[in-house]
């Protein structure tokens, strides 16, 4: 099985999406010829022809609102919007129109097809306008599909999904990962479910809960419990909306406890969501509050990243705290 | 490359100036230099009688709101020819991506008053499933888009739309309407250049009708108009009177040309008068005059068109009264029809957000049905929905 890193992952699953359907076209600001800032498009253009990878205007509502049109008139459109912290020009056609396209027509009319891909997240030094997490923006709209992959074997079978699924999904690509994570990835054709959760690491005392890049700094701080003798269970959302509240009622029915994480600002951050649910379900297995270990409710910094950041530590302070409440 | 100079010329763009393009003068009579388009008796006919209908439909129900038989209503009157005689110059398979005065357009193409009846009254037959405010229309069958509130989002859609058109290779276009100040919007621009960039097959229509909401067309642009923005896009461009059936007509169909044979979109800014208030939530009395109405009324597109049959021997007043006639009993009658049937059944609630309902809507949907279970005189429509109230009730809880 070859060995891929998550651009590379990304890379062969829309080759592949290319290569099987006529009607799928990528498109985004510098992803024709150049292969896109992050290199996601590579050489789509030269195998598939300018007509079906190419390059837009600078104007994500433009490049969302032209998507909508083309998924409507029944193309799969895959469109890049280059950072997700440049989603929110974008933000009326994909929450007014993108997500209310099938329901408003009484599914006379969709817009299915449409996958919108894009970075997010901090972690290279962005500061404010190359770091964000908008997921909880989206997870508040009915009609949409939000997805985030950890590792590149997620983010191939992930990305294949969304672009086959019967509605509009919003990929959201941990760019921290896109060269740092690398793994087997198989080259063949392959789908991962959309709206179901994985669990990555049985455990009995505790379940944490995360998704996207935010996984890899649960894997650390889940060492550390371990290493002081806690044992974690640890579920990776991939999928945000629908969420898998299943799979993680489950856990928390058998550990009673349970620590959520993402690198989005606290306030109306989609743990709020998972929290409010699992309390809900889980009210008298709960042996100890749900923590919620996220970003500040700040505009993401550049000096003080690395204090800004629920790192490792902080989940593991948090994990820590709750066992011991 | 660009022409070097070496005075500081600024220009404004005053140094151009665009005509409008018109055939019928206000009698009725084509004007002499101008040419009558090929227009077929038959076809003229059914521009007409889609323009007199448009304007019966919609002067019925905007009684029918003042009535409080209905939540809302939005006329075209006025701007019928710019809606009618655009869409007669398209292949009736090309698609139309309206804003929501273009009623007229789906009246042209066949959409009866049965079915603009369900949607407006949000019944058990309206294909949206009661689910948006009264005249967002749409129909897959006459390819015409169904209509979303948030203003010219449709534009850049349009182009999208047109691109993928142009990739069938089947010959279709899209034409796209708006008025002038959606034109101010963001997606506005989006879409022209991107349309122009990518040289796809759409056909921006403005009506221009000087008005959005209370805002004078003064307060909305300081340039000529909408027209003069497809030079920043090399866009080809033409404004038309918009009252005159004619040359809407001609220089659509010319423009239908240029976008299916060459994919190159044309601008179209059609300069009308927007005669009833914007909605029934508008007085119009608060923002201009009876004078300047009075004005506009006196170049009434229909009226216009009239005379011309009338000289052409394609039309009579016997004709005019006999089809008005039937026509306002056929939408009081369709009407009457529309507003009986029952709403929409509980479950369209939930369907439709997706291709399928996910557990969490699932769940919801359930705790809702118990909901009104215990409290079904308060939820008639719902209660009628789950079998839970009689016909009579429903009809109270309806009013």
């Amino acid at each position: 099985m070859p060995t891929m890193n998550m651009l590379q992952a990304i890379n062969n699953a829309l080759d592949i999406a290319m290569a099987e359907d006529d009607k799928v076209l990528c498109f985004g600001e510098d992803v024709g010829v150049f292969g896109g800032v992050f290199r996601a498009t590579s050489h789509l253009q030269e195998k598939y022809g300018k007509a079906r990878c190419f390059n837009t205007p600078l104007v994500e509502q433009g490049i969302i609102g032209f998507a909508n049109g083309l998924a409507a008139q029944g193309s799969v459109p895959v469109a890049e919007i280059q950072f997700a912290d440049y989603i929110f020009p974008a933000f009326d056609q994909i929450v007014n129109e993108t997500a209310k396209y099938r329901y408003r027509s009484g599914d006379l009319f969709n817009v299915g097809g449409l996958t919108i891909r894009t970075p997010y997240g901090g972690g290279i030094h962005g500061g404010l306008y190359h770091s964000q997490s908008p997921e909880a923006y989206f997870t508040h709209t009915p009609g949409l599909k939000v997805v985030v992959p950890r590792d590149p074997y997620q983010a191939k079978g992930l990305l294949l999904a969304a672009i086959r699924d019967p509605d509009p999904v919003i990929f959201f690509e941990p760019k921290r990962l896109y060269r740092a994570s690398v793994g087997e990835v198989p080259e063949e054709d392959y789908q991962l479910p959309i709206g179901e959760a994985e669990i990555i690491k049985q455990g009995s005392d505790i379940t944490v809960v995360g998704w996207g890049a935010q996984m890899e700094v649960i894997g650390k701080a889940v060492e550390l419990a371990e290493e002081a003798g806690i044992a974690c269970e640890v579920i990776d959302l991939r999928s945000l909306l629908p969420w898998d509240v299943e799979t993680v009622a489950d856990s928390v029915f058998k550990t009673g406890r349970l620590v959520v994480t993402h690198e989005a600002p606290l306030t109306g951050g989609f743990a709020g969501e998972i929290t409010a649910a699992i309390q809900e379900r889980c009210f008298l297995y709960l042996e100890s509050p749900i923590a919620r270990v996220t970003g500040m409710d700040t505009p993401f910094p550049l000096a003080l990243e690395k204090e800004y950041f629920p790192d490792h530590l902080k989940i593991f302070a948090a994990i820590q705290h709750s066992v011991n409440f | 490359m660009t022409q070097a100079t070496y005075q500081p010329a600024f220009m404004t763009g005053d140094e151009f100036s665009i005509p409008t393009f018109s055939v019928l003068n206000h009698d009725g009579d084509i004007y002499p230099d101008a040419q009558s388009p090929d227009l077929p008796r038959d076809k003229a006919r059914h521009i007409y009688h889609a323009m007199l209908a448009t304007r019966i439909l919609d002067e019925r129900m905007m009684a029918a709101q003042r009535q409080g038989r209905l939540s809302f209503y939005m006329q075209c009157t006025g701007e019928e020819a710019s809606v009618i005689g655009a869409t007669a110059a398209l292949d009736d398979a090309d698609m139309i991506m309206a804003q929501y005065r273009e009623q007229g357009a789906l009246m042209y193409r066949g959409f009866s008053f049965d079915e603009f009846m369900n949607q407006l009254f949000g019944n058990q037959l309206d294909y949206g499933k009661g689910r948006q405010m009264p005249v967002h229309y749409g129909s897959r069958k006459l390819h015409y888009m169904t209509i979303s509130s948030p203003l010219a989002t449709q534009i850049p859609q349009a182009a999208g739309y047109a691109y993928g058109q142009k990739l069938a290779g089947e010959g279709h276009c899209t034409l796209t309407f708006f008025g002038e100040g959606a034109a101010s919007e963001g997606d506005f621009h989006a879409a022209l250049n991107m349309a122009s960039v990518h040289e796809v097959p759409v056909i921006f229509f403005c009506r221009n009708n000087g008005y959005a909401i209370s805002t004078p067309a003064v307060e909305q642009f300081a340039a000529d108009g909408i027209a003069p923005r497809a030079f920043g896009y090399r866009m080809h461009v033409i404004r038309v009177d918009g009252n005159d059936v004619l040359a809407v007509y001609e220089a659509t169909r010319l423009a239908r040309e240029m976008a299916v044979k060459d994919n190159k979109p044309v601008l179209i800014e059609a300069m009308t008068y927007r005669l009833a208030a914007h909605s029934s939530s508008d007085d119009p009395s608060g923002y201009r005059s009876k004078d300047e109405e009075e004005i506009w009324r006196l170049k009434d597109p229909i009226l216009r068109m009239r005379k011309w049959l009338e000289q052409q021997n394609w039309w009579s007043e016997d004709e005019e009264t006999d089809t008005q006639e039937s026509l306002r009993r056929e939408v009081l009658d369709t009407m009457k029809r529309a507003e009986k049937r029952p709403s929409p059944e509980l479950d369209t609630l939930i369907t439709d957000v997706y291709a399928e309902v996910t557990p969490a809507l699932q769940r919801q949907y359930d705790a809702l049905k118990a909901h009104i279970r215990c409290y079904p005189d308060a939820y008639p429509k719902g209660a009628q929905a789950l079998g839970l109230k009689g016909d009579q009730q429903h009809k109270t809880g309806e009013q």
